[in-house]
């Protein structure tokens, strides 16, 4: 994995940039989608906002309380069968959008997580517990439970995969 | 804890979020312009072939989809109901919540492009894997 990854900076506005400019060539051609595009962001945001706001103040407690030494012991590479399991149990409770989550994966690879134990914390997002009584109502309890169980399991699996091509890319 | 270093910790932490800003609103602004131009409905036409085409394709339609979660239990619901098998079906609601093509740049931006590239090529064929096991254990066990 990259060990210095680079923080947004102006790469971030370059991107939001390159997007109101799809939103300038679709007004072009179909203004009344971009103006739908437009009212759907406003309502969006409002409901990322809550979320931002923990992301926040998760982000001040990682920087206050988990030293470098810290993560490298519980989240690197030899923390071992520990970090999987945290990560994986963390990325099941963290809610809200993934984006909002890629600043504090960020921090903490920054300082000493391992890029496997990233994937597998982002991975086992897809575990939507506020959901499953709405999966549950779509498919069955059975597949629900199946289903959940799998995607816990590849979350694991997914890590193992990242692990390895961190290891033969020599990232 | 001191003061100071509480200070030092929030300056940094707004540094960070100034920063996440930019990459929040424009993949908001790029979701929502996805989720408008590509109406859920568009997706129906394309399944009814072979059940690894639409697995295939199930798993594409849901690394492109960009809304909620809840959007793809609605549709898989409404495609299993019109005969599109349940591999296809997961394959789309697992690379829904699990691949983010339009949130690829966010992530090759916060977190490298090889490690999102990665990821994302990892997270497709884990779908269609997980579609398939998923299915097989639920004849399975009946």
């Amino acid at each position: 994995m990259e060990r210095h990854r680079k923080k947004t900076g102006l790469g971030g506005w370059l991107f939001l940039v390159l997007v109101l400019a799809a939103y300038g060539v679709t007004a072009a051609i179909d203004a009344e989608a971009a103006n739908k595009a437009l009212h759907f962001f406003a309502k969006v945001m409002g409901s990322v906002v809550p979320a931002l706001v923990i992301v926040f103040f998760l982000l001040l407690a990682a920087d206050l309380l988990f030293q470098p030494k810290w993560i490298r012991r519980n989240l690197g590479r030899e923390a071992g069968i520990r970090a999987w399991l945290l990560a994986a149990v963390g990325g099941v409770l963290a809610s809200g959008p993934v984006y909002a989550w890629y600043a504090l994966v960020s921090e903490l690879r920054d300082k000493g997580m391992d890029g496997s134990i990233a994937a597998v914390f982002l991975y086992s997002r897809a575990v939507k517990l506020p959901l499953i009584p709405l999966m549950i109502h779509y498919f069955g309890a059975t597949y629900t439970l199946v289903l959940f169980l799998y995607l816990i399991a590849f979350s694991i699996v997914n890590g193992v995969l990242m692990a390895k091509l961190e290891d033969s890319t020599a990232l | 804890m001191s003061a100071k270093r509480l200070t030092i910790s929030l300056r940094k932490t707004a540094w960070t979020f100034f920063n996440l800003l930019p990459v929040i609103i424009g993949m908001l602004l790029l979701t929502s312009l996805a989720v408008i131009l590509f109406p859920d409905r568009v997706s129906d036409g394309l399944f009814g072939n072979s059940e690894m085409l639409d697995t295939l394709i199930g798993a594409s339609v849901g690394s492109i989809a960009a809304g909620h979660p809840l959007t793809s239990y609605v549709l898989g619901g409404e495609l299993l109901r019109s005969g599109v098998s349940l591999i296809a079906v997961t394959a789309l609601v697992v690379s829904w919540v699990s691949v983010g093509i339009v949130q690829l740049p966010a992530e090759m931006l916060m977190l490298g492009p090889r490690f999102a590239i990665y990821r994302n090529l990892i997270c497709f064929f884990s779908a269609i894997a997980i579609a398939f096991l998923c299915v097989c254990t639920l004849r399975v066990i009946g």
